[in-house]
């Protein structure tokens, strides 16, 4: 590479020379479209899971049990019953209830129609929990007339679409919650046992070997099984997100000692030690910054795992559990009869694909661009 | 390397005893003891409870002394006479329910290792060969899709496609009806190969999506070693050169491996078998779970734990074998 003075300091190259680590990390990611996409959707879905009150057109916890097991319903933007015009209308439901076995069947009925409306009013809510409002994205003109089920119902008549939507608040936040724990578990004792090496690194890295050693799942359920029965939603939430992050910090410990051992010798190191310079103010201001990168690309890696456990663990019963709305809640709705009769109730768990696999992206293309000075 | 198997057993040892005292505290960690609980449910269920046998449990779990004289003495029974403690929820041995259904929780487990290296081999292989190629792309995002979606979803997925799309009735299980209180015989091998694949491949996607990522970045590795270009330039064929040297070095990871996907399979094990109702130890440790069965459950988490630790330990002993830079320490 040429010496910036050698160049036109108006020339791309000159720029590049002088850019800052964050600069060319950002550029590097640019380059990375799986990365980019991924970044863009776990925008999205945080986005979602802020407005969830907003986007979604009824209260999640709001039953009727008159559309148990309703399918989904097509939302019509052009109306051609009468001309054509523009107009947001779904169909209404025919119940038709078997003779013998009792089971009530749904079918649209296409002469009746519901008209839907942009910023209707529905159930009142608090947006950021201040503001009291009763504006919906999208829901029927009439909010005491016909609900409408864009995604379907539940057993009892829950509307699929706001339960997925305030379930991206949790299942999304419980991995940042998660995370800021297993973040400092492994910082700190990752951080003593690369910058101290010796004996607390021995200590410590049996203790890691010693987590990864076990098989995990078995470990969470017995230790979220053995949560009290009488805690509230907030309790258990914050216990599952500890559960969570007590078995995940051992990558996080791995990758800040890798990182400690890799950079301990360094020249600048050695500089600014013999400059006097307090332990603390070395590892604070020489050597995270160094490694902030790698950090954050671990960081985005382990939240997916999270993410996973999370709704693992409230499927089987032992997370979270209702009337707390998450993904893993809503899935645990799903049993062998429900399979044939609402396949809808299996939407919640494309949701946890896609915010997975987009978190994955996104942290692969960040590990990838976390060392710009790389060839 | 008798020094190497010798050290390496001597360190098993205390991630074994660690392993069961975490398992204890587990067992201990609902409120009030399992005695109480269990006088408490037979009572609620209008039974008489003799005092004198509530007694003698009492002093065969030791539950008036202080917890470690507890642990010594619930340890002590498992390791002396393999008495793992008391069902409460269903009245029997521990080890009695566990060996009903220990044999085939370790066929599942086998097979899906093996299930998973069968896949993850020639894919690993071929798309670090071809890297890039269209088949690569797909390997790949296969890969992340396998890592993405969760077990239990997937086995629902699976489900579905079973009652919708093949028709079929019953899903879910090792046997077929008739086979399922049946004598061991050939019909019911083969009912059970019929019914293994399904949970098999469930619970094999994650660990095979690991594999293929693991095996062709390391041979991606290898293969642009200066060793590689000279084994070229001195005209050996490609294939040959390829099986050699880089695949043998990039192999290592299969069998360190056994390491890691143990735990994962083991802990899937768990969630698939519970969708899926298999007669294996996994829906036996949820039920447990969900009732506060606390010494069938406890005693589950530590042999699914021991299994794990001795499964990596034969993987860290074949690796010494495979390895001379492993066994003397080098790397």
């Amino acid at each position: 590479m040429s010496r910036p003075t050698d160049v036109d300091p108006a020339t791309p190259d000159a720029e590049l020379a002088v850019a800052s680590q964050r600069t060319l990390v950002w550029r590097a990611l640019r380059r990375h479209k799986l990365a980019m996409a991924g970044l863009v959707i776990t925008c999205l879905l945080y986005l979602v899971a802020v407005f969830a009150d907003f986007l979604s057109p009824y209260d999640p916890g709001d039953i009727n049990a008159d559309y148990a097991y309703a399918p989904p319903q097509q939302l019509h933007v052009v109306d051609t019953s009468d001309g054509w015009d523009w107009g947001l209308y779904v169909n209404g439901y025919e119940q038709t209830r078997d003779p013998e076995t009792l089971a009530q069947t749904f079918r649209e009925n296409p002469d009746e129609k519901i008209p839907v409306r942009l910023f209707a009013r529905g159930p009142e809510y608090k947006l950021f929990g201040l503001i009291s409002t009763d504006i919906h994205l999208l829901g029927p003109d009439d909010p005491d007339g016909p609900p409408m089920y864009l995604l379907g119902a539940s057993r009892t008549g829950h509307d699929q679409l706001s339960r997925i939507l305030h379930g991206t608040r949790i299942s999304m936040s419980i991995g940042l919650v998660g995370l800021a724990m297993a973040f400092a578990l492994g910082v700190v004792l990752g951080g003593a046992s690369g910058y101290f090496g010796g004996k607390v690194d021995a200590v410590i890295q049996r203790v890691v070997e010693f987590f990864m050693s076990v098989p995990a799942i078995p470990l969470w359920l017995g230790l979220a099984a053995a949560l009290p029965r009488d805690w509230g939603p907030l309790q258990r939430y914050l216990a599952i997100t500890v559960i969570l992050s007590i078995i995940n910090w051992t990558d996080l410990a791995r990758v800040v000692r890798g990182r400690f051992l890799a950079l301990r010798g360094e020249d600048f190191v050695t500089a600014a030690y013999l400059d006097g310079i307090s332990r603390r103010r070395i590892i604070g201001r020489h050597l995270l910054p160094s490694f902030s990168s790698h950090l954050i690309a671990a960081m985005t890696l382990s939240i997916p795992a999270m993410i996973l456990a999370e709704t693992s663990l409230s499927f089987l019963g032992l997370g979270l559990r209702p009337p707390t709305v998450s993904w893993g809640v809503l899935l645990s709705d799903v049993d062998v009869r429900a399979l044939e009769t609402a396949p809808w109730l299996l939407l919640p768990g494309l949701a946890v694909v896609t915010a997975v696999l987009a978190i994955n992206f996104l942290g692969d293309g960040l590990r990838d661009a976390a060392d710009p000075y790389q060839s | 390397m008798l020094t190497f198997v010798a050290r390496r057993v001597a360190l098993m040892i205390p991630t074994l005893v660690l392993i069961s005292i975490v398992t204890f505290t587990i067992i201990q960690l609902p409120p009030g003891d399992f005695l109480t609980t269990y006088v408490t449910n037979l009572s609620a269920q209008g039974e008489q409870v003799d005092p004198a046998e509530v007694a003698a449990l009492r002093a065969r779990y030791g539950l008036d002394e202080p917890l470690p004289a507890q642990y010594l003495t619930w340890i002590w029974g498992i390791v002396s006479d393999g008495d793992f403690g008391r069902s409460f929820e269903w009245n029997r041995p521990v080890a009695e329910m566990i060996s009903d259904r220990l044999p085939l929780t370790i066929v599942f487990m086998a097979a899906t290792v093996v299930f998973t290296w069968i896949i993850a081999f020639p894919i690993g292989l071929y798309s670090a060969i071809r890297q890039y190629s269209i088949t690569d792309y797909v390997a790949t995002t296969i890969g992340f899709l396998g890592l993405a979606i969760p077990n239990f979803l997937l086995a629902l997925a699976l489900m579905w496609m079973g009652l919708n799309v093949f028709g079929q009735d019953s899903v879910g299980g090792l046997f077929s009806p008739e086979y399922r209180d049946a004598a061991w015989n050939l019909g019911k091998v083969l009912d059970l190969a019929g019914h293994l694949w399904v949970p098999m491949v469930v619970l094999g996607t994650a660990g095979t999506a690991g594999l293929i990522r693991i095996l062709r970045a390391n041979l991606l590795d290898e293969l642009r070693k200066p060793y590689v270009t000279a084994a070229r330039a001195r005209g050996m064929p490609e294939r040959r050169l390829l099986l050699r040297y880089p695949m043998r070095v990039a192999l290592n990871p299969f069998v360190s491996t056994i390491g890691w996907v143990l735990p994962v399979l083991i802990g899937g094990e768990v969630i698939v078998s519970s969708v899926l109702s298999l007669e294996t130890t996994g829906p036996l440790l949820l039920s447990s779970l969900q009732s506060q069965d606390m010494y069938l459950a406890g005693s589950i988490i530590l042999l699914v734990s021991v299994m794990t630790v001795i499964g990596t330990l034969i993987s860290d002993l074949l690796l010494a074998w495979l390895d001379p830079r492993i066994r003397h320490g080098m790397a």
